[in-house]
């Protein structure tokens, strides 16, 4: 079936190095976001796995077949565009029906697979129009259905909901994992948008300055980033950093409280918290709010902790006026820390 | 938007605004038909009320300039020799000129930037500095009082602006349509004729017309190269030069006529270039 393999992939623009050794695996059916910051190279890898960029060195295999010198229509992927790219000379049916015609199926086959790839995406109403008639999202619809019809191995969507409202947006989430599941298809997707990332993901490989830093499920990603660019990027409000200084073997100095923390001798870490998993208690961080923020659920306070930005998320009954020094404990077991040299995790 | 609601609105400025639009409208036609006018009015005269003045507003429906002109010896020839060159030159122009357009805007290659100015530089040099040599040239090669000949040299003209026209055009298709078409099957190939072909069509089809027009129009490479095959405009200005006025009228009006008719044939490709909805 379609498991992608990519290995030692690296990609130079020129002079500029935008890949750098990626290896990946990505198995049958699996649903794996790419997710990194703008300009880390998310696109590039998509465009190279689609075969519309060339990688400068390594490999890509899907199902067991090396792909990387065929050209994209022998690749048995489809790809769904950003900007959707539906054709406007065309209607969206024989939009969605191109790449059948291209395989040259009969006229009825053709009816009947665009029929159905467009009553899964609720826009058989639409299949006489052009795409000049269309709303955003109708145009989203159309680009999924056109690559669903084609029933590929692997799926690659590139940002496809970035141009949608963000209630749109949350719709087409739910509708497109539950299509992309029922297809059976595995499925690369593109986005900058973490929150889409952790609700659509089986595994998400979060990207770096063209690296792949971590690729892991959605809650380890979370839960155990592991190295600093993880951890500071994933969550929103994200991850707390202090430095801490060694004092006895396994206790850690930081701000003024002693923690149990790793062994071994390392000058000095980084201790990190999530805002979420702080609690108001009578030990812990002397913390200066600065700003407090309502958000209805919860109540976000932007604090100082020795001189260091620090951000806690309490209950929204709490009040808490700025200026007024909290003391807030960190939840044990979710205490993570990072060497500030390799920025990667230390358990 | 009606009358109505925009005297509703604000009255003085959009009637304002609109009183102006109109006299721009009505000065820009004026501009184009009145000298069209004339040349048709005087046409259709009969060679005493050409010379006279003040002019007829209406024609007199003299045809006798113009079946003059019908009977005159080597009058069709020519006109069939202006066409051929002409559609020879638009052939030519699009098939070498909108490929070179295509790999302008699609490709990264080394001195690109100096190939499009180079492209402009090829309009640089006045065609009576080339005549001479090009003349030597095609007379040694045989290319000389032929059709094809002239029409190379049309061509050489067309060229610069059909690839500019085509670049444009294809820097305005977007490269994804091109690559859904990959991923969806297609060749780099059929990608262009299914995909950028059918949008950039009408564009196309404008810059053609507009290599048609150069050729049709261009007069100084026809009278140096041809003698026996001259296009209407060469042989209008060899015949023309000692012709009295009316029939100077005439043959004007012979040239602009079928320029005319082409161009209104084909007007809602070139509204399409403008960018105004055709539907
Ligand atoms: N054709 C190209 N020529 C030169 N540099 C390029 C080219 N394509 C991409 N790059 C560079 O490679 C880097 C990665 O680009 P890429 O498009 O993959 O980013 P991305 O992660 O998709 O960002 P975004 O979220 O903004 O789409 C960027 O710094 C970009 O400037
Ligand atoms: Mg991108």
């Amino acid at each position: 079936m379609a498991r992608i393999e990519i290995k030692n992939v690296a990609k130079t623009f020129g002079a500029y190095q935008a890949l750098h050794d990626i290896n990946l695996t990505i198995e049958d059916q699996e649903f794996m976001v790419l997710l990194g910051a703008s300009g880390c190279g998310k696109s590039t890898l998509l465009r190279i796995i689609a075969g519309l960029e060339t990688a400068t060195t390594g490999e890509v295999w899907i199902g067991g077949r090396r792909i990387d010198n065929l050209s994209p229509k022998d690749r048995g992927i489809s790809m769904v565009f950003q900007n959707y790219a539906v054709f406007p000379h065309l209607s969206v049916f024989e939009n969605i029906g191109f790449g059948l015609r291209m395989q040259k199926l009969p006229n009825d086959e053709v009816t009947r697979r665009v029929e159905r790839t467009a009553g899964l995406m609720h826009i058989e109403q639409l299949l006489k129009r052009y795409s000049g008639e269309l709303s955003g999202g109708q145009r989203q619809r159309v680009a999924v259905a056109r690559a669903l019809a084609m029933e590929p191995d692997v799926i690659l969507m590139d940002e496809p909901l970035s141009n949608l409202d963000a209630l749109l947006r949350m719709e087409m989430r739910a509708e497109l994992k539950g299509v992309l599941a029922e297809s059976k298809t595995t499925a690369i997707y593109v986005t900058h948008d973490q929150v889409e990332a952790m609700s659509m993901a089986d595994r998400i490989s979060v990207m770096h300055q063209g690296e792949i830093v971590q690729a892991a499920s959605p809650i380890e990603v979370y839960r155990n980033p592991s190295a600093e660019f993880v951890a500071g990027f994933i969550g929103n409000p994200p991850m707390n950093f202090l430095p801490a200084k060694p004092a006895d073997s396994g206790k850690w100095a930081v701000a003024g409280q002693m923690m149990d923390g790793p062994g071994g001798g390392s000058a000095s870490l980084k201790f990190a918290i999530r805002p979420e998993d702080l609690r108001l208690a009578d030990t812990g961080f002397k913390a200066v709010a600065k700003v407090v923020e309502p958000l209805g659920a919860h109540l976000l306070v932007t604090c100082e902790v020795d001189g260091q930005l620090f951000r806690a998320v309490l209950d929204s009954d709490l009040k808490v006026k700025p200026g007024e020094v909290l003391t807030l404990t960190p939840q044990p077991d979710r205490v993570r820390w990072f060497d500030p040299q390799t920025t990667l995790a230390v358990a | 938007m009606t009358d109505a609601t925009a005297s509703d609105v604000a009255p003085d400025t959009r009637a304002t605004g609109r009183t102006l639009y109109i006299a721009s409208v009505v000065f820009l036609c004026a501009w184009v038909i009145v000298p069209i006018y004339f040349l048709l009015i005087n046409t259709l005269s009969s060679p005493e009320t050409v010379n006279s003045f003040p002019k007829p507003f209406w024609p007199e429906f003299d045809l006798g300039s113009l079946t003059f002109f019908a009977g005159f010896a080597g009058m069709l020839t020519a006109l069939k020799n202006s066409v051929i060159v002409a559609a020879m030159t638009m052939v030519m122009s699009i098939v070498i000129g909108a490929p070179a357009g295509y790999a302008l805007s699609r490709f990264e290659f080394p001195g690109k930037g100096l190939f499009r100015l180079l492209i402009l530089l090829t309009r640089a040099f006045p065609l009576p500095l080339l005549a001479l040599p090009l003349a030597v040239m095609f007379i040694q090669t045989g290319l000389d009082d032929t059709a094809f000949g002239l029409a190379l040299v049309h061509t050489t003209l067309a060229i610069p602006f059909a690839v500019l026209i085509t670049f444009s055009l294809f820097s305005g298709i977007p490269m994804e349509l091109e690559e859904a078409a990959w991923t969806l099957g297609c060749t780099r190939l059929t990608a262009f004729t299914k995909v950028v072909l059918p949008l950039i069509l009408p564009g196309i089809t404008a810059s053609a017309i507009f290599a048609f027009v150069i050729s049709w129009n261009e007069v100084f490479a026809a009278a140096v190269l041809t003698i026996e095959n001259r296009t209407l405009t060469a042989f209008l200005l060899q015949n023309l030069d000692t012709s009295p006025l009316h029939l100077k009228f005439a043959g004007g009006f012979i040239l602009v006529v079928p320029a005319l008719i082409f161009i209104f044939a084909v007007r809602k490709y070139l509204f399409a270039m403008w960018g105004i909805a055709n539907r």
